[in-house]
Order: C-alpha cells, then sequence, then structure tokens
C-alpha cells in the first residue's frame, strides 16, 4: 500500500510517516499541498492522509485535486477541531475521518478497511 | 373558600427589580404603576362627575328654591285677588243701593229686607244683615237675625271713619252680636245735605273657606291678620280667631313680598304676604321650610346615590382594568427578562461552546506530535529487535501514550460538548448521555466523597432529542443537588419507562430538601434561595423551559432534611415546544 501523508506539522507527519514505514507501508510524507500534488503528478497512491486545516490548500481542497489525478485514491482526514460539518464534508465510501491524536492501530484498521473496500469495488 | 387573597395581582409582592445598571427602577416598581394609574385615572374620571354633580346639585337647589318662590307668590297674588275682590263687589253692590235709593226707602224694613233679600241671592251669601244708620250714629231700620234696631253707633270710630271717608271696611270683631263678622259702611249723601250710612254685616266664613281650600302643601297655612297682627280668620299653626300671631307684622308693601323668617320654635319659614288694597287685611301664607325641603332632601339623596354608584362602578372598572394592564405589562417584562437572560445564557455558552473547541483544537495538535513521537519511540523500541528487552523504555513510552490518550479524552469531551451545543436532534442513549455529564464531575464527587448512583432499566430504548439541551439539564440538575447535598451525600439517577411513549429520568439526593413554600416557586425565573451566595435565580427556570422546549416535562418532590427529588419526563419522538410560559403549569 502506497500512503501520501500531508500536514502543516511537519513534526507530526514525520513522525506518523516514519511509524507507517516502520510496519512496511511505503509512505511519503510533505508539508504543503502544493508539494503534495508535484510528487502526485509523476506517480499515484492508493491512499492519503490529510490534515483538514492546512494554509493555502485545505484538506478538502486538496482532495478534489488529488482525486482528479488519481480518481482511486481513498482519504483519510485527521482534524483537531472535529465539527459535524466537517465531518459530513469528509464522509463518504471513499474517505474516513479521525479526531487528532490518532491511535495508529485504529488508524491502520482504517486504512485496511478503505483499502479493501477499494480492492472490492475492482 | 374564597380568600381576598386570590384577588392580589401578581406583580404585587414581587421584588423590584431593575433589569440593567442605569435602568431606571421606577419602571419596574409594579405597585407604584398600579397606585399612580389608578390615582390618575381616577382623578380624571371621578373629579368631573364629582364637580358635575356639585354643580347640578347647586343648580338643582337653586332652581327649587326659586320655584318655591315664585308658587308661594302666584297662590298669594291670587287669593289676594280673590279676596279683594269679594270685598270690592260687595262694597260697589252697597254703593249702587245707597246711589239708587232714597233714605226713606232704605229706612223702610219692608224695603230693606227686599234688599238684603236681592243681595244674599244675587251674591250668593257673604251678608248677613243690613242697616240703615242716621246722621246721628242712630240705626234707623235693621234687616237680620239680630235685634239691631235703634242701636247707636255715634260714639264709636268706624263710624266716624264712614262719616270722614265715605266708606269703610272693618277688622274682624265680635260686636254686639258676639259672633265674628266685618262689616262695610257706605255713606248716602242725602238732597238735603244731611246724610246717612247704609251698613251690612258679612259673614267671615266665606273668607276661612276660600283660604282653607289653597292647596299649600304639606304644613302650609294661609290666614288674614290686620295691621296690628290680629288674626282675622283661624290658622291651622299660628292661633285663633282674632288671636294675636307669633310671627312679626310685615312691612307695608303694595306688592306681593316673599321673605324668610323664623317662628318661635326656631324652624325656618318662608312667609309670603300682601296687604289687600282698602282694607286693614293682610293676607299671608306660611310654610315650614324643612317641609319644601323634603322634595329636595329626596332629589339630594338620589344625587348623593347615584354618585356613590357611579363613583363604585368607575373605580371598580378602573381598578379591574389598571390591575390587568399592570399585571400584562409585568409578564410581559418577566417573559422579556427571561429572554434576554436567556439568550445572554445561550450566548455565554455559546462563547463556551466555541473557546472549549478552539482550546481542544490547539491542544489536540501538540497533542498529536507527542502522540506520533512517543508512538515512533515505541515502535523502534518494539519494532527494532535491538531495543525490544529494554522494559524500562517501553514502560516509560507506555506512560507517556497513556497520557495523551487521557488528554485526548477530554479534549474530545470538550469538543463533543462544543458540538452539542447546536441544536441537533438525534438517537441518544440516555445511560451513555448520564455518564457522559457525570464525567464532568467526576472528580468534585470524588473530592466531596459523594457517592453517585445510575440505575437504568432494560428496557429504556434509544429516544431521540436534542443532545445537548439535555445535557444542559441534566447538569444543571446534577449541579442544584450537588450544591444541596453535603460531603458524603448520595446522589441517585433512575431511569424507568412511563408509558409506551416516554421514559422518566430521576434525580434524587439526600441534601437539605427545599421548604414547600418554596417549592411551588423554584422554576419562576430569578427565585432563588442562595441571595448573596452567587445564585442568580436562573437555573432551574432555564432547565424547566430546556425541558419544555425538548417536549419533556419536569417535577420536583421535596422534604426538608431528606433530600429532593427532581423528576424529568422525556418523550421517546421528538415533541419541540416554542414559546412556552415558565409558569404555566403552576397557575
Amino acid at each position: 500500500m502506497r500512503v501520501l501523508l500531508v500536514d502543516d506539522e511537519e513534526e507530526l507527519v514525520s513522525a506518523l510517516g516514519e511509524r507507517l514505514v516502520l510496519r512496511n507501508i511505503e509512505a511519503e510524507w510533505f508539508t504543503t499541498g502544493s508539494a503534495a500534488l508535484k510528487r502526485v503528478a509523476s506517480c499515484c497512491f492508493d491512499l492519503a492522509i490529510l490534515d483538514m486545516k492546512m494554509p493555502k490548500i485545505g484538506g478538502l481542497e486538496l482532495r478534489e485535486k488529488l482525486r482528479a489525478r488519481c480518481p482511486d485514491m481513498k482519504f483519510i482526514f485527521l482534524t483537531g477541531y472535529g465539527s459535524e460539518k466537517d465531518f459530513a464534508s469528509a464522509r463518504g465510501t471513499d474517505a474516513d475521518y479521525m479526531v487528532k491524536p490518532v491511535d495508529i492501530e485504529r488508524l491502520l484498521d482504517t486504512m485496511q478497511t478503505l483499502f479493501n473496500r477499494s480492492k472490492g469495488d475492482t | 373558600m374564597f380568600q381576598l387573597a386570590n384577588l392580589k395581582p401578581a406583580f404585587w409582592d414581587k421584588q423590584m427589580r431593575v433589569p440593567a445598571p442605569g435602568a431606571s427602577e421606577y419602571l419596574f416598581n409594579y405597585r407604584r404603576i398600579w397606585w399612580l394609574s389608578i390615582l390618575l385615572t381616577g382623578m380624571v374620571a371621578v373629579v368631573p362627575l364629582i364637580s358635575i354633580t356639585l354643580v347640578d346639585y347647586k343648580f338643582t337647589g337653586q332652581t327649587m328654591a326659586s320655584e318655591w318662590l315664585l308658587r308661594a307668590s302666584r297662590t298669594v297674588s291670587n287669593t289676594q285677588r280673590t279676596i279683594a275682590f269679594f270685598l270690592t263687589e260687595r262694597r260697589s253692590a252697597l254703593d249702587f243701593i245707597v246711589h239708587d235709593n232714597g233714605s226713606e226707602v232704605l229706612r223702610n224694613p219692608n224695603r230693606l229686607s227686599a234688599i238684603l233679600e236681592n243681595l244674599q241671592r244675587s251674591f250668593g251669601g257673604g251678608f248677613v244683615d243690613l242697616g240703615s244708620i242716621d246722621s246721628d250714629g242712630k240705626q234707623k231700620a235693621y234687616v237680620g237675625p239680630y235685634g239691631l234696631k235703634d242701636k247707636d253707633y255715634s260714639g264709636q270710630p268706624w263710624f266716624e271713619q264712614v262719616v270722614s271717608q265715605g266708606v269703610y271696611t272693618s277688622d274682624v270683631f265680635l260686636g254686639y252680636r258676639n259672633v265674628p263678622h266685618v262689616i262695610i259702611a257706605v255713606k248716602q249723601i242725602l238732597p238735603d245735605g244731611s246724610f246717612g250710612v247704609l251698613r251690612a254685616s258679612l259673614d267671615i266664613e266665606l273668607f276661612q273657606d276660600l283660604l282653607s281650600n289653597l292647596e299649600l302643601g304639606g304644613l302650609g297655612d294661609a290666614f288674614i291678620i290686620n295691621q296690628e297682627g290680629t288674626l282675622q280668620t283661624d290658622s291651622h299653626y299660628h292661633g285663633r280667631l282674632l288671636e294675636k300671631i307669633p310671627l312679626p307684622v310685615p312691612e307695608f308693601s303694595d306688592t306681593t313680598q316673599v321673605t324668610e323668617g323664623k317662628n318661635p320654635a326656631g324652624e325656618a319659614l318662608l312667609i309670603g304676604y300682601r296687604f289687600i288694597k282698602d282694607t286693614p287685611f293682610i293676607l299671608m301664607i306660611v310654610k315650614k321650610k324643612t317641609e319644601l325641603m323634603k322634595q329636595w332632601r329626596k332629589t339630594r339623596l338620589q344625587l348623593i346615590i347615584f354618585l356613590l354608584g357611579s363613583v363604585s362602578i368607575i373605580l371598580a372598572v378602573i381598578i379591574g382594568t389598571v390591575t390587568f394592564m399592570v399585571n400584562k405589562v409585568y409578564n410581559a417584562d418577566e417573559r422579556r427578562l427571561m429572554t434576554l437572560h436567556q439568550m445572554e445564557y445561550a450566548n455565554k455558552m455559546a462563547s463556551i461552546g466555541r473557546m472549549a473547541a478552539s482550546v481542544a483544537h490547539e491542544i489536540n495538535n501538540p497533542l498529536a506530535i507527542v502522540n506520533e513521537k512517543a508512538g515512533l519511540i515505541k515502535d523502534l523500541f518494539s519494532l527494532k529487535m535491538q531495543y525490544a528487552d529494554d522494559p524500562k523504555l517501553l514502560s516509560l513510552v507506555d506512560s507517556i501514550l497513556n497520557s495523551v490518550k487521557r488528554a485526548g479524552k477530554i479534549t474530545k469531551r470538550l469538543l463533543t460538548f462544543a458540538r452539542n451545543l447546536e441544536a441537533t436532534i438525534e438517537p441518544v442513549h440516555l445511560e451513555e448521555t448520564i455518564h457522559e455529564v457525570l464525567s464532568f464531575l467526576t472528580k468534585e464527587a470524588e473530592y466531596r466523597s459523594i457517592d453517585i448512583q445510575v440505575d437504568v432499566s432494560t428496557d429504556i430504548p434509544v429516544i431521540e432529542i436534542d443532545r445537548g439541551k439535555l445535557q444542559q439539564i441534566f447538569l444543571n440538575i446534577i449541579n442544584n443537588a450537588f450544591a444541596a447535598m453535603c460531603d458524603g451525600g448520595h446522589l441517585s439517577i433512575q431511569v424507568n419507562r412511563a408509558g409506551a411513549e416516554a421514559v422518566e429520568v430521576r434525580f434524587r439526593d439526600d441534601g437539605c430538601g427545599i421548604p414547600q413554600e418554596d417549592l411551588q416557586r423554584i422554576f419562576e425565573p430569578f427565585f432563588s434561595t442562595k441571595t448573596g451566595q452567587g445564585g442568580t435565580g436562573l437555573g432551574l427556570s432555564i432547565t424547566y423551559n430546556l425541558t419544555q422546549e425538548i417536549g419533556g416535562l419536569i417535577h420536583a418532590d421535596s422534604e426538608i432534611g431528606k433530600g429532593t427529588c427532581f423528576t424529568i419526563t422525556l418523550p421517546l419522538k421528538p415533541q419541540v415546544k416554542e414559546g412556552t410560559n415558565p409558569c404555566a403549569c403552576y397557575s
């Protein structure tokens, strides 16, 4: 599974990325949406873990742009705020949300669920 | 049983309360507004009425007095005219006789008798006898019931007066016959230059009849006096014939006069009089003013009854209307203040919610970093074998992760609280919600050794309700219970079914309890037994309103020293009510 992580908190995204790598998940992390988009231009990912609120390009906007390039990509949104409005817009067959701080085991379960759903679709 | 206290308006015993600093306290002193309104409206309505009544009273009095005077004056004038006509007519008849007949005829008893008969027939009575007197005052001929022939009148004043003036009308007197009568005497000039006198006696019963037939009303008295004040006719109330009247003789006037006077008993009198022309008589009509006032007193009594009745009705209507209006204003003010405070409360809660969400968000990010860093360290220790054998390091990292998890739970609760301030109907597990609310108070309960027991019946379904409002209701009730309980107290929360469509949540504490007289008022806005201790008196009122808004009911039972039980009945399906009156179920 190839995973793309985008969060403006570098400390967070790097630590989370490394933890996924330690679990043999192919993960790459970025602190801005534009850097992530640049990377996706050359290579698609199976799943993206995106922070909801980021400067310049927010999580939801970034999803639209990523989806335009990689239509099969699944998404997990991370939020430190978590309003019903956010959750309603984030939920879907190809997306889920988690409130920070996340439990790694729950994150892995959610990733696996979305990934399996993607396989089932195909 | 009817009690007068039931009529007391709701605002009467309310403590005056100024809603905001700087607001005029007079605007919220309802008892003062009530008094002022009644006073001003009463004055505007009653003063003109009293004024009109007094003016009417005065004018009616004046009109009635004028009417009495006019009536008395008219009666005196008419009666005087009748009596004067009576005497003038008879005097003229005698005058005609002396001019039409010679002295021989008048001294002939047969002829004189015929003349008397003719007079009596023509004038219908009045003439009693006739006498012909010579210039020496000797009665030469006499016809009548008394034997007065040859009587000598030469020394008598009346004879001298008729000789000098030609005609004479006497006072009433008894004379030789000892019977009251009046005489009219007319002088006859004879061809030889001597003279004679024709003298007639008149019965005074005709005067008496005339006066007694006058309709004078109650206690009215009509009589004739001479100029010395001697009664010439009988009087009902002022003496008998030929007695002196106990009233002063009126001053001469050639017109009818009506004056006021008093009798010896001090009673006010209305006296009408007229001097009868060419006679010594004065006609008097006397009425007691008290009798005349009877009608006036009746009218006055009617006026007073009308005035009192009108004033009573006006005041009753004013008091009723003002009470109704001030009560309306009071209720409107209460609702307005309640709404303001609810808005204030809602704003405060929304601010707290926003702040909670903001704090949670700000803390969540560093927590997430700590979480991931510690997680990474743990991963490194546990996933790479060279560190896996160091339990001390793993334990330290676990401790960090557990603390992050605990802090995360707190921020999630804060976020849940903030989210629930938005009004949304959603499926709610009552037991879960109760525990959520209790989680905010767990520490206080631990510090104060308060035992909390939650019993939820097994048949309680998931209900559809506004979770945020329900949490606020539960939080307020539990906070109240905590405030009422001493350290080491016990709070029991029971959830049971209440019929097919509702559930019942009972919060029973073993606190100090609420007095019965306060129990009726605890849901009223601003009612507080914690005055001066920070109580706003709004907590239970807002709780009541929130319960109404979600379609529930709230009820309290209490016993002093034993505790209080609040029962909240909630519908299984949403029943949102708007604009409910917090006092409706207690009115």
